[in-house]
């Protein structure tokens, strides 16, 4: 059975790191394909080859947007017989999932926390209903379009190295998936991880009350994304793109830090995959307390502080 | 192949000289209230007898942005959705908000369906419905979350997709949308018909007053069932084979909470304390 990975990377060629988490999940389903969009490859390569990729399908760079992307992996996908194509749970990543799957007749799973081959079925497992209930599914259709959680899998090199076979691959894109004109502003890099893939994510709060600083601090020190609630971001404490949420980005850090944030519902909806949770609020009755596995209850402004010194001191005798 | 949803021209509508009409249709969906207990059933299928539910909430921005694309353009706002009974009350409230009227697919057979199946029969619906040109939708509900329905619909109908509009607007046959991703801020546009999902920070929904609301109760709602819309699915070349049977639910459960979880109050030394459990737990 061949697993098809979609091969996310930067403008400038450096794989993401859901990529190398993806092919890590994929490789007990069968063999590996990875699939590459535009220049930067040879670079890559090596990586890939320590993670195990067998063949990489090389697309051109014009195909990126979802619904062109889409059909180009369709294409990739009919040609290899491959019964299931892994995407990262993004927001784009779910738009080429969503058309693949309609073109593929396929199964679509999102948030995928889990992807498991028993007895020849695929099973996903995810969390739902903002991290309150946990179910599993079986793919009962040929093909299955799973986007797989960022962090849920560590990446890890394969057993033995692979040498990677480079194919280059010709689409013909339909008039549909070009009608749309896209005029596309790059963010600029906050020089801090990307909030969407961090393994480590500090989130201020209300709480915080503009301050930000010692939110900073620790992010930095553990080197890690700032977060916002829909709060701190109405309010301008940090841009919009920081919201962490079911209406912002959803995170799954393997650590969530949450400092002056209460946990409410629609926040919890975007970070309910997050690994260890912990969360300081002076309010003993706060709601992020039901699900926090560490939660203090205390000033912000006297704990983190605090941590952070004392993570430091940690750090320097060690 | 033809990208105009099949069904009535809407050539013609409208009198001479004025902008022509745009047609929209805003699909809504029923969902239980997120501020309740939700659960899932043994079948792994949200439990929807708990009474608490609502038009799901970022449907709302959905049906604003229609109402304010309707009202400058003269056109028309028809509520769709799909689901059980209670489907209704998410149109009812979509038509206290400023739709027009409403339609609701409802049939037995329909129940459980996955997220294509569900885009499968709004593009059925709105193949059916005829001479749409603009398709809206929420961002995500809250409570499937897949976000997968907007474009998979778009895809069914052949038409453009513009996903997580911030902002969107129609001028001249064209729609204009604004969205804000994790790596760079985008701006569409692409010829009418096209569908397009709203963000929650696309508008500020209005509250409707007593009036809206007395008003929604004479607005006409259409029921149809699944006969209804095959000729739509027909045309679009599905058929009613293809609405479920992708996936199995295995089993469902309760997140069972960690049992070394630890809640501490702060005399001074808590961030000393977390610090140490920080590295114990190999977090740092
Ligand atoms: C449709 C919709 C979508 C939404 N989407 C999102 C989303 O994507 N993301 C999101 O975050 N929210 C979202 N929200 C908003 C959400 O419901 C909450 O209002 C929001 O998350 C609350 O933010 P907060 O925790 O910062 O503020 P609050 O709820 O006001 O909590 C502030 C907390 O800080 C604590 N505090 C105050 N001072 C201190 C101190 N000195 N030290 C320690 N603790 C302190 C307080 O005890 C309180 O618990 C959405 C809402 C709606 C209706
Ligand atoms: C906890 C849970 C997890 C699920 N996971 C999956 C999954 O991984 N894959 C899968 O295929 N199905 C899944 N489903 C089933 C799926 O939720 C339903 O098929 C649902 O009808 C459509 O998907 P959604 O709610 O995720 O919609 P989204 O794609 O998140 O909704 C986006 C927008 O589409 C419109 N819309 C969605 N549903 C309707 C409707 N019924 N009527 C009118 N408009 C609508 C609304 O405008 C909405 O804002 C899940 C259901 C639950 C309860």
């Amino acid at each position: 059975m061949t697993t098809l990975v979609l091969l996310d990377h930067d403008d400038d060629g450096t794989p993401r790191p859901a990529a190398l988490e993806l092919v890590t999940a994929a490789r007990p389903l069968g063999e590996v394909h990875g699939v590459w969009v535009g220049d930067g490859l040879d670079a890559a390569l090596p990586g890939l080859a320590d993670a195990g990729v067998l063949i990489v399908h090389r697309l051109p760079a014009d195909v990126w947007w979802p619904a062109a992307l889409a059909e180009a992996l369709h294409a990739v996908r009919s040609a290899t017989g491959a019964d299931l194509v892994l995407l990262a749970s993004t927001s784009e990543g779910k738009e080429v999932a969503a058309g693949l799957a309609v073109l593929d007749g396929a199964a679509v799973v999102t948030d995928a926390e889990r992807v498991e081959r028993v007895e020849g079925a695929l099973r996903v497992t995810k969390s739902v209903l903002a991290g309150t209930w946990v179910s599993t599914v079986e793919v009962t259709s040929p093909v299955a379009v799973v986007t797989l959680e960022p962090n849920a899998v560590r990446a890890e090199p394969a057993a033995a190295p692979s040498s990677p076979q480079v194919v280059d691959v010709q689409v013909a894109v339909s008039e549909l998936a070009r009608s749309v004109t896209v005029v596309r502003t790059p963010r600029q890099a906050t020089g801090r991880p990307d909030l969407a893939t961090a393994d480590v994510v500090v989130v201020a709060g209300r709480g915080v009350d503009g301050h930000l600083s010692p939110v900073e601090e620790l992010a930095d020190l553990l080197g890690g994304a700032v977060g916002a609630t829909r709060v701190v971001a109405d309010e301008g404490w940090l841009p919009r793109e920081q919201q962490v949420g079911q209406t912002g980005v959803a995170v799954a850090p393997r650590l969530y830090i949450g400092v002056g944030v209460s946990g409410a519902v629609h926040h919890r909806g975007g970070m309910q995959s997050a690994g260890t949770v912990v969360a300081v609020n002076s309010d003993p009755d706060a709601p992020i307390f039901e699900f926090a596995d560490y939660g203090i209850v205390g000033d912000l402004f006297d704990v983190l502080p605090a941590l952070t010194a004392e993570l430091r001191r940690l750090r320097e005798l060690a | 192949m033809s990208t105009r949803v099949p069904g009535p021209s809407r050539v013609g509508r409208g009198s001479p000289g004025n902008l022509p009409r745009v047609k929209i249709v805003v699909a809504v969906k029923h969902v239980p209230d997120v501020q309740s207990t939700r659960m899932l059933g043994a079948d792994g299928r949200l439990r929807r007898d708990g009474g608490d539910g609502t038009l799901n909430e970022l449907d709302e921005n959905a049906v604003e942005a229609a109402v304010q694309i309707a009202a400058a353009t003269s056109g028309e706002v028809v509520a769709l959705s799909v689901g059980p009974a209670d489907a209704h009350d998410a149109v009812r409230r979509a038509l206290q908000l400023g739709a027009s009227r409403g339609v609701v697919v409802s049939d037995e057979r329909l129940v459980g369906l996955d997220a294509l199946g569900t885009a499968a029969v709004l593009a059925a619906a709105v193949t059916v419905e005829g001479g749409v040109d603009l398709v809206l939708t929420g961002m995500a509900s809250t409570d499937g979350l897949t976000s997968v329905v907007p474009t998979a619909l778009a895809a069914y109908l052949r038409l453009p997709a513009l996903a997580l509009a911030a902002h969107v607007d129609v001028a001249d046959g064209t729609v204009h949308v604004r969205r804000e991703l994790d790596h760079a801020v985008e701006e569409l546009s692409a010829p009418l018909p096209a569908v397009v999902s709203v963000t929650d920070a696309a508008n500020e929904p209005s509250f409707p007053g007593f009036r809206a609301i007395m008003a929604a109760r004479k607005k006409p709602v259409q029921e149809l069932g699944l006969d209804e819309v095959v000729p739509g699915l027909t045309s679009l070349g599905l058929d009613p084979s293809m609405l479920g049977g992708r996936t199995r639910v295995l089993h469902a459960e309760p997140q069972q909470p960690r049992t070394d979880r630890v809640l501490v109050t702060d005399d001074g030394d808590a961030g000393v304390r977390l610090a140490a459990w920080l590295v114990d737990q190999r977090l740092v």
